[in-house]
């Protein structure tokens, strides 16, 4: 993930807090590795417990992968964020997480983005994976 | 009869070895998938349920509309249609929940 994309993932974060805001990583996997070309953000439908929960609109997941799909790219992975929450899958991640995608979870408080970290399910548990630089 | 083509998220590719969109011919939304479906093992009972619908964790797509503000699974597609399967995605910091059942 080139360093950019990071930053504007952090401005999502925090322009967000204090509810949990999410999107879509989009980009493409060769040997093992996937790499993020572009980031977009999704509205959160769960809008009664939007402190500690999200739902990503369906919507905004149908227009993005039409707009990697026509890009060449595709959906590699969801990012979300854990306003005053450790960057760390919940159980509630987990019991809703699906295979072959990169989890990017960022905790953010009041004083900014705190954490950033990616994480993929493996079996029935989530394993971090690190997060390279690299150029756009 | 319409040929379709229906796009496969990841998560559901290893049921289609790897494909991302795949071609079937139905004339609705309900026969396109049952088509894909007879051709790769493993995969309707990841998109619909015992009665057909799609299953509480996937939606289905028809161009850019969610087909439950179509005309449902029954509703009628043209050649060059496009089926999206569309995972539902949510999660969240809270952890004293009870946890939905996994899917997969």
């Amino acid at each position: 993930m080139h360093e950019t994309l990071r930053e504007k993932l952090e401005e999502l974060a925090c322009a967000g807090y204090p509810y949990e805001s999410c999107g879509l990583l989009l980009g493409g996997s060769a040997d093992g590795e996937c790499r993020v070309e572009r980031v977009t953000r999704a509205r959160n439908l769960n809008t009664e417990r939007a402190a500690d929960h999200y739902e990503l609109d369906p919507d905004d997941f149908a227009a993005a992968d039409r707009e990697a799909r026509a890009a060449g790219l595709d959906i590699v992975g969801i990012w979300h964020t854990h306003p005053n929450h450790p960057a760390r899958p919940s159980e509630t991640d987990r019991a809703a997480a699906w295979s072959g995608w990169a989890y990017v979870i960022i905790s953010v408080s009041r004083d900014g983005v705190q954490d950033l970290r990616s994480w993929r399910l493996n079996g029935e548990h989530f394993e971090e994976e690190s997060i390279k630089p690299c150029r756009p | 009869m319409p040929t379709v083509t229906v796009r496969i998220p990841t998560p559901l590719r290893s049921y289609t070895d790897g494909a991302d969109e795949l071609r079937a011919q139905g004339t609705t939304v309900t026969e396109v998938l049952r088509a894909l479906g007879a051709a790769h093992d493993g995969l309707l009972p990841r998109v619909l349920g015992p009665e057909g619908e799609p299953r509480q964790f996937v939606n289905i797509y028809l161009g850019s509309s969610n087909v439950r503000v179509l005309g449902g699974m029954g509703t009628r597609v043209k050649d060059g249609d496009i089926i999206s399967i569309i995972p539902a995605v949510a999660g969240g910091a809270h952890e004293s929940e009870r946890p939905a059942p996994r899917r997969t």
